[in-house]
């Protein structure tokens, strides 16, 4: 176990060294990067003296070492627009984020836990039919098509919920249920082939064979084993929700880090665009190796693997 | 469909009498509807100069935030109504599916081009190749797409190439992900053991024994991509890092059609993403036909 853990955590922090690397090379490689890191409309002297700054005449080692010292010390540069430190703003505006992935989160089991379990025990019905239905158009529909019409409907049609901002209950409706969709859908299709599998399984027969009532069994004896390996992709995406929501959170104006992300490239603030697709690898990264431990935790077959 | 009749006698002479029968495509099972949404997109794209009643990149701003035509307002002069400078929504729509098709198709053989050649390197020469590409690969998979694309699209600069170079260096690691595991188990089998003991050297049989052998694979995931590759286009498009304007791209009209939607004018935002939806959906409903047809063992992924 322990072997397994320290492997897994050696994986992790050569990722999270990958990331770093992948991120640097691309700012520095790609070009200049004192186009990017230097405010639009900036003299030609003061590029000169950002690069001398930067000390880009250096080795590409040595400057490496450098923006990872800075990293490590929670130095991710300052924004160009707000004029703060890039991670003061970002972990004033992760709450949002986490608020919205939050709420976006219920919405999907809300919707997807009942309709996949309606699908696996009406397989091959009408249930099952319209889920899939269901489960093709949230993973073909892009979920900020989905807030447009969303504020088209409610906003602007009925004038019953706020298009955009934050604030009250009713600000979180529309992006939540928007960021939602696609992952309700996930969550359907995963609870299906999940409780098709525990539904052929012996125990269930067995609770079928003493007798019991079918709701019961449904309920007591298959849901909840079908619910480990959704409750465990949840956990994944509630993490992706707190990093993907860009798009929606510039449909509705949220202030999440997704909004942060969107106003570091509208604004050219390269500090921002950086930190926090370096937050967000990083944030990825993190939960996968927890995810990893946990399984190894549960299921000993899976520390001695390979 | 019947069978045509067989020569009376089959003439010895050699000026036999030109026959050429119909080749007789088989048509049941073919999942029709993604094929017609596709085919339709793809004659739209390619006759847009032709079909197209405007340019889809000049309006008149006498002409702004007109509605389509069955409304009150509208005309059948422009059937989908026009957007905020007054340019005809369904021309703009007509060589959106153009933009979309270079981008989406480009992006994915590019992606797949590239994810398939590591992904038998990978998978075939294992020991530290296998590592590099792997880590490589584990750690591009933990950034969300859409973000590593932001990424980019912030440092290159926005174009429809960049674009397409973009979506590719972001999901060719789906590709080389599956095509490993799949070229794993193939390298086992007695036709790679046999090639070796022919003398084959390892890059003829990556190239004559393997590649062949996960075609299949990568075209069911090429097409699967698809899909994901034209939302991300849109939602680039959508944030202003993707296609640049004024060219007509789907996710650029939904970020014009937002500035008039507390208005109402609610033509621009439901048709580019009415065209968006077809076109995944297809690609979607194609890519798990496919699936099942080709590739038996991505049946459930």
């Amino acid at each position: 176990m322990r072997r397994f853990v320290l492997r897994r955590l050696a994986y992790a922090a050569l990722s999270l060294f990958l990331l770093s690397v992948t991120i640097f090379f691309f700012v520095r490689v790609t070009g200049d990067p004192t186009v990017l890191l230097v405010e639009p409309g900036a003299s030609k002297s003061d590029l000169e003296a950002l690069r001398h700054d930067l000390g880009l005449d250096r080795s590409l080692a040595v400057q490496y070492g450098a923006f990872m010292r800075d990293i490590l010390r929670g130095d991710f540069g300052r924004s160009f627009y707000y004029r703060t430190p890039v991670l003061e703003l970002y972990v004033s505006r992760l709450p949002n984020s986490i608020l919205l992935a939050a709420a976006a989160m219920a919405f999907s089991l809300l919707i997807g836990i009942p309709s996949g379990i309606l699908a696996a025990v009406r397989v091959g019905g009408f249930w099952d039919s319209a889920g899939k239905l269901f489960a093709l158009l949230g993973l073909s529909m892009p979920s900020f098509w989905v807030g447009l019409l969303l504020i088209l409907f409610f906003s602007v049609y009925l004038g019953w919920l706020p298009s955009s901002g934050s604030g009250t209950a009713w600000h979180v409706l529309m992006p939540a249920f928007a960021l939602g969709w696609y992952f309700a859908a996930a969550h359907m299709r995963l609870t299906r082939s999940s409780m098709l599998e525990v539904l052929g399984s012996e125990y269930v027969k067995l609770a079928r064979l003493k007798g019991l009532p079918e709701m019961r069994v449904i309920a007591k004896h298959a849901f909840k084993n079908a619910l480990i390996p959704v409750l465990t992709l949840a956990g994944i995406n509630l993490v992706l929700m707190v990093n993907v929501a860009v798009v929606v959170e510039t449909v509705f104006a949220w202030p999440g880090i997704g909004r942060l992300l969107y106003e570091g490239i509208a604004f050219r603030d390269f500090p921002v665009v950086q930190a926090t697709v370096l937050l967000a690898g990083s944030m990825i990264v993190v939960v996968n190796l927890v995810v990893d431990v946990l399984y190894a935790v549960i299921d000993p077959r899976i520390r001695y693997e390979r | 469909m019947s069978v045509s009749p067989a020569p009376a006698a089959p003439s010895p002479v050699a000026s036999a009498p030109f026959t050429y029968r119909v080749p007789r495509i088989r048509t049941e099972g073919l999942p029709m509807l993604p094929i017609v949404i596709l085919v339709t997109l793809a004659v739209l794209a390619v006759l847009a100069d032709v079909i197209a009643p405007h340019n889809p990149e000049i309006g008149s701003l006498s002409q702004r935030f007109r509605p389509p035509a069955w409304i009150a307002g509208g005309s059948t002069e422009h059937l989908l109504g026009t957007d905020h400078i007054g340019r005809d929504v369904l021309s703009r729509l007509i060589f959106g599916a153009r933009v979309s098709m270079i981008v989406g198709f480009t992006a994915v053989i590019i992606a797949g081009v590239l994810g398939s050649t590591l992904g038998i390197l990978s998978g075939y020469l294992g020991g530290w190749v296998d590592q590099v590409i792997m880590r490589v690969t584990d750690t591009w998979l933990a950034l969300p797409g859409l973000t590593f694309a932001i990424f980019l699209a912030a440092i290159v600069g926005p174009s429809e190439w960049n674009i397409v170079i973009i979506l590719g260096a972001v999901y060719w690691t789906r590709y080389a992900r599956v095509i490993r595991s799949e070229v794993l188990s193939l390298k086992e089998r007695d036709f790679v053991r046999l090639a070796i003991v022919a003398g084959c050297s390892k890059w003829t049989i990556m190239r004559r024994h393997l590649l062949p052998n996960v075609l299949n694979t990568a075209i069911v995931l090429a097409t699967l991509m698809l899909g994901v590759v034209i939302v991300t286009e849109a939602a680039l498009s959508f944030l202003g890092v993707g296609v640049p304007p004024p060219k007509p791209a789907w996710g650029l009209m939904l970020a014009d059609g937002k500035k008039g939607l507390m208005a109402g004018y609610w033509w621009l935002t439901v048709f580019p993403g009415l065209c968006i939806v077809l076109m995944v959906l297809a690609a979607n409903l194609l890519g798990d036909w496919l699936r099942v047809k080709l590739d038996p063992q991505l049946r459930q992924l």
